[in-house]
């Protein structure tokens, strides 16, 4: 990056350093910070939108939806998350290829799981073997996006699930004395009450999310983790920066990261909290009321 | 092969003994039944004794936590945040680099090598960094009831004339354990699940002895079929969690024996799933 950068062998200290730490390879690492930035901005948002989804199917009076909904609340209770970022990626890829391969070659007449592999037609393939190779990355990533959303959806689930029925019962009799439907009831006094109640269960979900974030690397996305061993492994003399392993410092910096992550989100859902339980029923707000008097 | 066999051959294998080469093709379900079944005994070792260790040291950083002196305070503030505000599996990572680093033949103190290499293994290293994160974990759970502790109940102590040791051991430490048994039923559930990051963090899985999700891993990997190798680890996972409940809620029934039966809180069967 900087002029004198030419011949990095014959620098040395702080010149050596500003010059290694600035190579492609270094930029590609800083930019998996970014990675992650993306991760947590899109699976927060759609893994509550899965949440709500199913603490309403939950909740619904038609039976196979309830089912459907406990079904999807009760997953995560008993099965390690682990076990699910494994597993969510890989059925969901086969599930898509294997949909496509009925609509897209409905005459082909080979079984698709032939012993160890599963082959469907060229047409199905997902994504298509001449796509570009940022589109194979970008598969991947929306993969691996979709598994935290259905894994972290069913945890909102059972927060909102519980939240749900938190939210004073007088509230929703009141608003049926005044003639509501049960969904005017629930859009209009029960959904809008229920955000201060969700309030602590959600902000330790984003804790668990933030430190979920490095298992991107086991669904082979090219993340902070991914970068920290590659950067950091011994490099011999072949390499334009050589040095022994190094792989302590790189994640020693990945600790700091997140633990920085962890205390700023800390200090952010404490604020939010606060504001939120501002003139509200319940023991924080009144805590609030009696302090300021 | 009948069933049996494969029991035979593969029942203890994640331990090194029976058949020395995993099955490579042509897998039957009993196979991987067996074979994940026995990658459990892993998981169990592992959330046993880091349970059992963590058990006395979370009480410890509690207490420290709780401490009036700073130098007690701050090092347990210390330790609980820097386990609890950071990945597991950036934990694994960084003790795996750190204990590689330890010199190979073995440290010499006063003329006696102690060894080192066995730090590397995960039977030891992972262990001991699971160790230290759920002490940091329940130790934040044990700080918070041991702030709950009714103020009566100490007065009361205090009445009867006991100070210190005596009042710690029969009022404050039975009524915090009390206090925090289900939040710590929650935590042991998660250590389990936890367990199953260790052969995926940096800790190799020496003469392919793993855990349940290893031996997962490794069917879904050769037969390119998720559906039924990850199926069967669920499967054992959600046994191991509805006998922990089972076991905790036996503990939460005594703790609570002498409490009226109206103010006895019977264990939720919908535990907590946030750590």
């Amino acid at each position: 990056m900087f002029s004198y950068c030419t011949d990095p062998a014959s620098l040395e200290g702080i010149a050596w350093l500003s010059c290694y730490l600035t190579t492609g390879k270094h930029f590609a690492f800083y930019g998996s910070f970014g990675t992650v930035a993306i991760l947590l901005l899109i699976t927060a948002p759609l893994a509550l939108a899965f949440g709500f989804a199913g603490a309403i199917a939950a909740r619904s009076s038609f039976l196979p939806v309830r089912w459907l909904g406990k079904g999807y609340t009760a997953m995560v209770r008993g099965v390690p998350d682990i076990i699910f970022f494994l597993f969510v990626p890989i059925a969901l890829d086969q599930a898509f290829e294997w949909t496509r391969h009925q609509v897209l070659c409905p005459d082909w007449d080979q079984p698709v799981r032939q012993g160890s592999d599963f082959v469907v037609c060229n047409a199905a393939k997902l994504p298509l073997s001449s796509a570009p190779q940022w589109l194979h990355e970008g598969y991947g990533f929306a993969l691996a996006v979709l598994a935290f959303s259905v894994v972290f959806g069913a945890f909102a689930a059972n927060v909102l699930f519980g939240v749900m029925r938190a939210v004073p019962r007088g509230q929703l009799e009141t608003a049926e004395a005044y003639g509501m439907t049960p969904r005017q009831s629930f859009w209009r006094v029960l959904v809008p009450q229920m955000w201060v109640y969700a309030l602590p269960g959600l902000s330790n979900l984003w804790m668990i999310l933030v430190k979920a974030t490095p298992l991107l690397f086991l669904l082979g996305v090219e993340d902070i983790v991914y970068w920290a061993r590659e950067l950091g492994g011994s490099k011999t003399s072949a390499y334009a920066y050589p040095h022994p392993d190094w792989r302590l410092y790189y994640f020693l910096g990945l600790l700091v990261f997140y633990l920085m992550l962890t205390k700023v989100s800390e200090v952010v859902l404490g604020h939010l909290t606060r504001r939120l339980t501002h003139g509200q029923a319940t023991a924080g707000g009144e805590a609030q009321r009696r302090a300021a008097a | 092969m009948s069933c049996w066999e494969t029991i035979a051959d593969y029942g203890l294998r994640s331990i090194g003994i029976g058949e020395r080469l995993l099955p490579r093709s042509d897998f039957t379900l009993c196979q991987q039944f067996v074979l994940i079944g026995s990658g459990m005994i892993w998981n169990i070792y592992f959330g046993v004794l880091a349970l059992a260790f963590g058990f006395f040291m979370s009480v410890t950083v509690a207490l420290g936590k709780g401490a009036q002196s700073p130098w007690l305070r701050k090092p347990a503030e210390w330790f609980i945040f820097l386990f609890r505000g950071s990945p597991l599996f950036i934990q694994f990572f960084l003790a795996y680099e750190a204990l590689v680093l330890l010199p190979r033949a073995g440290i010499d103190i006063l003329g006696i090598t102690i060894e080192t290499s066995w730090t590397t293994r995960a039977w030891a290293g992972a262990l001991f960094v699971l160790f230290l994160n759920t002490s940091a974990y329940a130790g934040e759970i044990f700080y918070g009831a041991l702030r709950s502790v009714p103020k009566g109940d100490i007065e009361a102590a205090d009445a009867y004339g006991m100070t210190g040791w005596t009042r710690f051991r029969r009022i404050t430490f039975p009524t915090m354990l009390r206090l925090a048994w289900p939040a710590y039923t929650n935590e042991a559930i998660f250590l389990f699940h936890a367990t199953a990051l260790v052969f995926f963090s940096g800790f190799p899985a020496w003469q392919q002895r793993g855990d349940a999700l290893y031996y997962a891993n490794y069917f879904a990997d050769k037969t390119f079929n998720p559906f039924v190798a990850y199926p069967i680890a669920a499967f054992y996972f959600i046994c191991l969690t509805l006998l922990l409940i089972g076991l905790f809620g036996l503990i939460n029934r005594r703790l609570n024996r002498h409490l009226p039966a109206e103010r006895r809180k019977s264990m939720k069967l919908r535990p907590q799933l946030i750590r």
